[in-house]
C-alpha cells in the first residue's frame, strides 16, 4: 500500500506543478479577457474585478475577427479535402507495398515534412505572385498541402498497416477489385484514423503563420493567426482584453479536440515508423 | 508455368496500381517542396529582388556577404542558443513529466489536458499572450517576482526590452511550447515497452535507477531521439516566436536565421540574399534527416 502511495505521490508531485506552469498563461489570458479596460494594468485584481463581456463584443463587432475566423475555417476545410484526396490513396499504397521500395518511399515522403516553410516562403512568394494568387486565400490552399500531405500520408500509413491484410484478401476472393476493397473494407475500418488525420491537418492549417503573413496583404483576407498579431497589435488599438479573447476562442476548442484524439495520433505517428 | 505467369502479371498490376495511387502525392510534393527548394538555391546565387523571378548571377556572392555581415553571424549564433538551450530544458522536463504521467492516477486526464495546452493552441496566437505577460508596465511575471521579494519594483526586468532578458524570454516561450510535444512522444516511448520486459527486469533484480539505466532508457532512447530531433528542427527553423515577441530586437539581439531571412527577403525585398540566409538552415536539416533515418531504423530493430 505504501509503495502504491509513493508511486502516486511522485506522479502528483511532478505533474501538478508542471501542469500549473504550462497552463497558467491560459488562465491569465482568460482572466484578462473578462476585465474592464480600466483594470487591465492592475495585476492585483485577480479575483476582485467586475467581469465584463464587452471585450468579446468589441472583438466581434469592431474588428475583422469573425472574418479571419471564417477565412481560416475555409482554408482549413479546403486543405483537408485536398489532403485526404491525395494522402489516402498514397498512404494505402505505401502501407501495402512490401519491401524496401515502399518503406524507403514512405520515409522519403515523410522527410519532406521536415523542410520548413521558412526555407520555402521566399521562392514560393515569387511563384504565388506569378500565378496571380497574391493576397488570395487560394494561395494558401495551394501551398498548405505541401506540408499537410506528407504528414497525413505518414499517419495514414500507420493506421492502414494496423489493418490485417486478411480482411482485404477475403474481399478480393469474394470478387472485389483492389480499389473496391480499399473503399468498402479499408476506409470504413480506418475511419477513426481518418478523422484523426482531419483534425490534425486542420490544426496544422490554423497554426500556420509564415506563408500566411508572406502571401496575404489585405486585412480582409487574413487568417486568424495573422490577423490578430498584425491588425490587433500593430494597429492603433491595444485592447489587451480583446486580444486575449481572440487568442482563447480558437485555442480552447482546438485543444479539446486535440486532446480527445491524441492517443490515436500517437498510434499512427509511431506506427508508421516503428512497425 | 501458367500460374507463375499469372502471378507476375498480378504483381505488375499491383505495382502499376501502387504507382497510380502514389503519383499525385509525389507530384504535389515535388512541385511544392522540391521545386521551390531548387528555386531557393538558384535564387541564393543571384541578386533577385521582389518582383522578379531571376536576377544577375552572383555565384557565392550572397553567401560571402552574409558571412561578413555581423548581424548575420550573430543571428547564426542566436539560432544555436535558442535551439540548444530551449531543447535542453525540454528534454529534462519532458523526461520527468512523462515518467509521472505514465502512471495511472486520479485526475490524470485533467493534468494531461493542461500539460498539452501549449502545444495544442496556435503558437502565433499564444505568443501574443506572452507579449502581454512580458508587458513592461503590467507583466504578471514581474508582479510575482515582486511579491516573492525576488526583485524590486524599481529595477524590475524589462522582459523584451533588454538583450539578455529578451533572449531568455523567447527561449522560455519556445521551451513552454515544445515541452508538451516531447512529453507526448516520450510517453509513447515508455508505454511501448512491453510488460514482459519489466517483469524480466524485476526477476533479474533490476530496480530503481539501475533498471532505468540498463533496461528502460535503452529501449526508450530511439523514440526519444526522434522526438528531440523534431524539437530541434521545429525550433531552429521556427520564425513565429521570435517574430511576434521581438522581431529580432532589441538591437538585433534576438535576431535568428528565420527572422533575418524574412527581413532581408520580404521587408527589404532582396530575395536572393534572403534565400542565401535561409539556406544556412540546410546543413542542419541534412544532419537531422540522417539522424532520423538512423534512429528510426534502430527503433524498428528493438
Amino acid at each position: 500500500m505504501t509503495g502504491r502511495w509513493r508511486h502516486h505521490a511522485f506522479a502528483y508531485a511532478v505533474a501538478v506543478p508542471f501542469a500549473i506552469v504550462l497552463a497558467f498563461p491560459f488562465f491569465w489570458m482568460a482572466v484578462t479577457s473578462f476585465k474592464p479596460e480600466a483594470q487591465v494594468y492592475d495585476p492585483t485584481k485577480v479575483w476582485t474585478f467586475h467581469p465584463t463581456l464587452a471585450n468579446y463584443g468589441f472583438l466581434f463587432h469592431h474588428t475583422g475577427y469573425l472574418r479571419w475566423l471564417r477565412n481560416s475555417t475555409f482554408v482549413g476545410i479546403m486543405v483537408v479535402l485536398i489532403t485526404l484526396a491525395v494522402a489516402i490513396p498514397a498512404g494505402y499504397a505505401l502501407a501495402r507495398l512490401s519491401g524496401r521500395v515502399g518503406r524507403s518511399l514512405g520515409v522519403a515522403i515523410f522527410l519532406t515534412y521536415l523542410v520548413p516553410p521558412t526555407l520555402l516562403f521566399l521562392p514560393l512568394s515569387r511563384v504565388v505572385s506569378k500565378l496571380g494568387l497574391s493576397d488570395r486565400l487560394w494561395a494558401l490552399i495551394l501551398v498548405y498541402p505541401s506540408f499537410t500531405i506528407p504528414f497525413a500520408i505518414w499517419l495514414l500509413m500507420g493506421f492502414f498497416k494496423a489493418i490485417p491484410q486478411e480482411l482485404e484478401d477475403a474481399a478480393l476472393v469474394d470478387g472485389c477489385s483492389r480499389l473496391g476493397a480499399l473503399v468498402r473494407i479499408v476506409l470504413p475500418v480506418s475511419l477513426p484514423g481518418i478523422i484523426t488525420v482531419v483534425i490534425f491537418t486542420f490544426s496544422l492549417v490554423i497554426n500556420e503563420f509564415v506563408y500566411a503573413i508572406t502571401f496575404i496583404s489585405s486585412s480582409t483576407n487574413r487568417t486568424v493567426t495573422v490577423g490578430v498579431p498584425t491588425d490587433l497589435i500593430r494597429g492603433d488599438l491595444f485592447n489587451w482584453p480583446g486580444i486575449m479573447a481572440a487568442i482563447l476562442i480558437p485555442s480552447i476548442p482546438l485543444a479539446l479536440v486535440y486532446n480527445a484524439f491524441l492517443n490515436r495520433f500517437i498510434t499512427g505517428f509511431t506506427g508508421g515508423a516503428f512497425r | 508455368m501458367a500460374a507463375r505467369g499469372r502471378h507476375r502479371y498480378l504483381a505488375e498490376r499491383r505495382g502499376f496500381l501502387a504507382t497510380l495511387l502514389i503519383s499525385p502525392a509525389v507530384l504535389f510534393i515535388g512541385l511544392l517542396v522540391g521545386a521551390p527548394l531548387g528555386l531557393a538555391i538558384y535564387l541564393s546565387f543571384t541578386d533577385a529582388t521582389a518582383g522578379s523571378l531571376s536576377g544577375k548571377w552572383l555565384g557565392l556572392g550572397n553567401y560571402r556577404a552574409a558571412l561578413h555581415d555581423q548581424i548575420f553571424r550573430d543571428a547564426l549564433w542566436h539560432t544555436v542558443l535558442f535551439t540548444v538551450i530551449s531543447q535542453a530544458v525540454v528534454i529534462v522536463c519532458a523526461g520527468l513529466l512523462a515518467h509521472a504521467l505514465v502512471r495511472r492516477f486520479r485526475g490524470r486526464w485533467l493534468l494531461r489536458f493542461l500539460v498539452l495546452l501549449p502545444w495544442a493552441a496556435p503558437i502565433a496566437l499564444t505568443a501574443i499572450g506572452f507579449l502581454w505577460f512580458y508587458d513592461p508596465q503590467a507583466s504578471i511575471f514581474t508582479w510575482f517576482l515582486v511579491h516573492l521579494h525576488l526583485v524590486d519594483r524599481s529595477n524590475a526586468p524589462n522582459w523584451l526590452g533588454t538583450p539578455h532578458a529578451a533572449m531568455s524570454s523567447i527561449i522560455t516561450v519556445q521551451a513552454w511550447r515544445v515541452l508538451p510535444f516531447a512529453t507526448v512522444i516520450f510517453l509513447a516511448g515508455i508505454s511501448s515497452i512491453p510488460q514482459e520486459v519489466d517483469d524480466a527486469a524485476a526477476i533479474d533484480g533490476a530496480t530503481g535507477l539501475k533498471k532505468f539505466w540498463y533496461v528502460s532508457l535503452p529501449l526508450q532512447l530511439p523514440i526519444a531521439i526522434v522526438a528531440i530531433l523534431f524539437g530541434i528542427v521545429f525550433t531552429a527553423t521556427d520564425m513565429v516566436v521570435p517574430y511576434i515577441l521581438t522581431n529580432g530586437g532589441p538591437f538585433n539581439s534576438t535576431q535568428v536565421l528565420t527572422t533575418y531571412a524574412f527581413q532581408t527577403g520580404i521587408n527589404a525585398g532582396n530575395i536572393g540574399e534572403g534565400a542565401a540566409v535561409a539556406l544556412f538552415m540546410l546543413p542542419l536539416l541534412v544532419v537531422v534527416t540522417i539522424g532520423m533515418l538512423f534512429f528510426a531504423r534502430r527503433a524498428e530493430v528493438t
